[in-house]
């Protein structure tokens, strides 16, 4: 968290790290609202113009919950061309990949085509965002790869638009949020997981989204430090419903991703979940394992937020019981929580540890060599 | 396994309300009425169908009944074997899904009274949690004021899921009710259904709703913590009742975290998370949700940093654990002699 690292450009980054890293969270933006209408009909640029987005909130622009900074990012992360923060390829270059050796970037658009009410602008929004990476992003540095953004609440046609893209190298994951309008693992959206687990590609699943819900099962909360830190509620409960539906049953080769919500959580969860099996499991017999096994072998973590004990050691057991063979190492870079890559890991971590953490579980998972 | 001791407190039984029928000698004449013309049913929660197998235990099932119904079941299969000095007993029937103040204060009361007469009157060592009908701030603390002149009532009760987070300024008399007369706040396991039982929706199952639990006693310290509720009640206890255990330091590591980045947003805030945490919010034992082996569980209490959070519950006769394990493998005796019995005498000022 770094709202003080207001000098960690290429410059001024003697703690960088030497070794290649995978930042597995990274956030592009558009210079514009109009970036995207080369990708959309002319007819959702129409409505967009008109209507809006009709998300599940209320507000036109921006979130209910003010963020701690514009846009949530950096200050120091505008391009000096102007735009918002993570909008220029060559600043992102210039203060992010190129000084922390970043070898893998995965692309996580956020405010795209998903959490909006009407399915067929979500669809085409998502698409047009599919597109505008490749044009944008990854057709112009190697180094980025993208995730296929799809309309979260229309499972066909989100499967669809999985098929369009499979086999297409500039992608290698497919990205869903945490909030929707249902649990993640609704059959509503088992069509995404089938899609993926077809396609061999992972999916994603980044704290965020609105599904009209509210973040807490009690009610609305206040402030901007509740919805940030319930983020990580919202992803055990999501990842709950899947392990509970029978998500990973009954689509054994698919990979999720835990993004942005933090992992400190995931030990209790998977014990608890455990402990309640034993007890339940006849109301869920489509559930026949443990659900720790399921989550042991088709679930990864990214690190960013990475939990911050007063004891930094404490951290290490939960790595422990979670698998170092788990974690992939991201910054969210722009956003103003940004986890510094050579600040992460204290000293103590063996070399094995410490390579699968910043790059080799990464470049494992998402098939990169 | 870790020994037991005699004369310990067990924070967290659950009488059971044999029907809504019980309370009508404890209603007036007029919700006496209502009930019967109207046809109202057995207030039964979803958070615990009776015949769930995590609702009781198969040895405390009861041949006929309501699983926790009887006193002479308590006595038998956890106050006698387990030697203990006190029980609190927090009745969860399902008062708090009514949307009604004025049905829900009266069944509160009913409640209340139906708990003094057929519980605390019959067993010296039982004391009570008032339940209280948070649809009217003003009725639940002029309920609190009520029961709080018999000092049996040893807390005021509330459910981790309801209709607003619980740090909200609205609900604040309340604490103020609770700090003035020596009452701790719990905040036991459980949802009214007034809003989905899941931040991201509503689930399938039972079973989701049952381990979700532990997600909303989260969202609820964060809120607590952040309105400022400690700053404004430092002496104000609160003990969160069958939330588990073991997610506490990793949820805490989260939220000092944010604290430290955002904590300009809520400047009240004077303290840190852990310590408002380690001042002013307990944790009963059970359900303990870690492997059985003695090296976790360590390792759990090491990352915790206190010996004074977590208070000794059996959550008879929901099915937490088997026979006399109650207490799981690796807590040193000190830590027994802690959990059992200072811890919740430290907590509960009319525990005597």
């Amino acid at each position: 968290m770094n709202i003080q690292f207001r000098e960690s450009s290429e410059a001024a980054s003697p703690l960088a790290v030497k070794t290649a890293i995978a930042d597995c969270d990274i956030h592009p933006a558009r210079a514009t609202r109009a970036e995207l209408y080369p990708y959309l009909a002319k007819r959702w640029q129409h409505h967009l113009e008109v209507y809006g987005v009709h998300a599940y909130q209320g507000m036109m622009e921006g979130p209910p919950y003010p963020k701690a900074q514009p846009n949530a990012s950096r200050r120091d992360a505008y391009p000096p061309e102007g735009g918002p923060q993570g909008s220029s390829l060559s600043f992102m270059q210039k203060q992010l990949l190129n000084p922390n050796n970043v070898q893998l970037g995965v692309l996580n658009p956020l405010n795209t085509g998903q959490g909006i009410r009407n399915h067929e602008l979500s669809a085409a929004l998502c698409s047009a965002i599919n597109d505008w990476q490749i044009d944008k992003w990854t057709s112009k540095d190697k180094r980025l790869k993208a995730s296929i953004v799809v309309g979260n609440e229309d499972g066909l046609s989100a499967a669809a638009e999985i098929r369009e893209r499979a086999g297409d190298k500039n992608f290698v994951q497919v990205l869903l949020l945490s909030r929707n309008v249902e649990p993640l693992g609704q059959r509503r959206y088992w069509p995404i997981y089938q899609a993926a687990e077809e396609a061999g590609l992972p999916v994603g699943v980044h704290a965020f989204g609105f599904g009209g819900n509210p973040i807490t099962p009690s009610g609305w909360p206040s402030y901007y430090i509740e919805e940030m830190v319930g983020h990580s509620q919202c992803q055990q409960s999501a990842l709950a419903s899947l392990v509970l539906e029978g998500v990973f049953e009954r689509f054994p080769k698919l990979k999720m991703v835990m993004i942005e919500a933090g992992f400190g959580w995931a030990p209790s969860l998977a014990w608890r979940l455990d402990k309640v099996w034993q007890r339940l499991r006849s109301e869920v017999p489509h559930v026949k394992r443990p659900p720790s096994e399921y989550i042991r072998e088709q679930v990864w973590w990214t690190t960013q937020p990475m939990e911050d004990p007063e004891r930094r050691e404490d951290l290490f057991d939960v790595i422990k019981w979670i698998g170092w063979d788990r974690l992939l190492f991201a910054t969210d870079y722009p956003h103003w929580d940004y986890d510094e890559p050579s600040r992460v890991l204290p000293a103590g971590v063996s070399e094995d540890d410490r390579e699968a953490f910043y790059l080799g579980n990464a470049k494992k998972l998402y098939g990169i060599s | 396994m870790a020994s037991l001791i005699a004369g310990g407190v067990d924070c967290d039984v659950h009488p059971a309300v044999p029907h809504l029928t019980s309370l009508l000698p404890y209603l007036n004449d007029y919700w006496r009425d209502q009930v019967t013309t109207r046809g109202m049913v057995d207030l039964i929660s979803q958070s615990y169908p009776q015949n769930s197998p995590i609702t009781a235990r198969p040895d405390w099932r009861p041949e006929s009944g309501k699983p926790g119904e009887s006193l002479a079941d308590m006595q038998r299969h956890v106050l006698d074997p387990f030697q203990l000095s006190h029980a609190i007993c927090n009745p969860l029937y399902g008062v708090q899904m009514v949307f009604s103040e004025d049905l829900q204060a009266a069944f509160c009361r009913a409640l209340n009274e139906w708990l003094v007469k057929e519980w605390l009157d019959r067993d010296p060592r039982l004391r009570g949690s008032i339940v209280i009908p948070t649809q009217s701030v003003e009725k639940a603390v002029a309920e609190i004021e009520r029961c709080a002149t018999d000092r049996r009532f040893v807390q005021v009760l509330m459910l981790v899921m309801g209709d607003t987070p619980l740090g909200k300024r609205a609900l604040w008399p309340i604490y103020e009710a609770a700090e003035r007369l020596e009452l701790p706040i719990g905040i036991h396991a459980g949802s009214a259904y007034h809003n989905p039982p899941t931040a991201v929706g509503w689930g399938s199952y039972h079973i989701e709703d049952y381990a979700g639990q532990a997600q909303a006693f989260q969202t609820q310290l964060t809120s607590l913590i952040v309105e400022g509720v400690f700053a404004k009640y430092p002496q104000l206890k609160m003990v969160m009742l069958e939330s588990g255990v073991s997610w506490i330091s990793p949820f805490l590591w989260r939220l000092h975290k944010f604290w430290r980045g955002v904590r300009m947003e809520t400047p009240w805030v004077d303290r840190a998370p852990l310590e408002i945490v380690r001042s002013n919010i307990r944790f009963s034992l059970q359900p303990f949700d870690a492997p059985p082996d003695e090296a976790t569980l360590i390792r759990l209490f090491d990352h915790m940093q206190s010996d004074e959070l977590v208070l000794f519950s059996t959550d008879y006769p929901h099915w937490q654990f088997d026979g006399q394990e109650a207490l799981p493998a690796g807590l040193t005796p000190d830590l027994v002699r802690k959990i059992m019995i200072d811890n919740p005498h430290a907590t509960y000022p009319r525990l005597t």
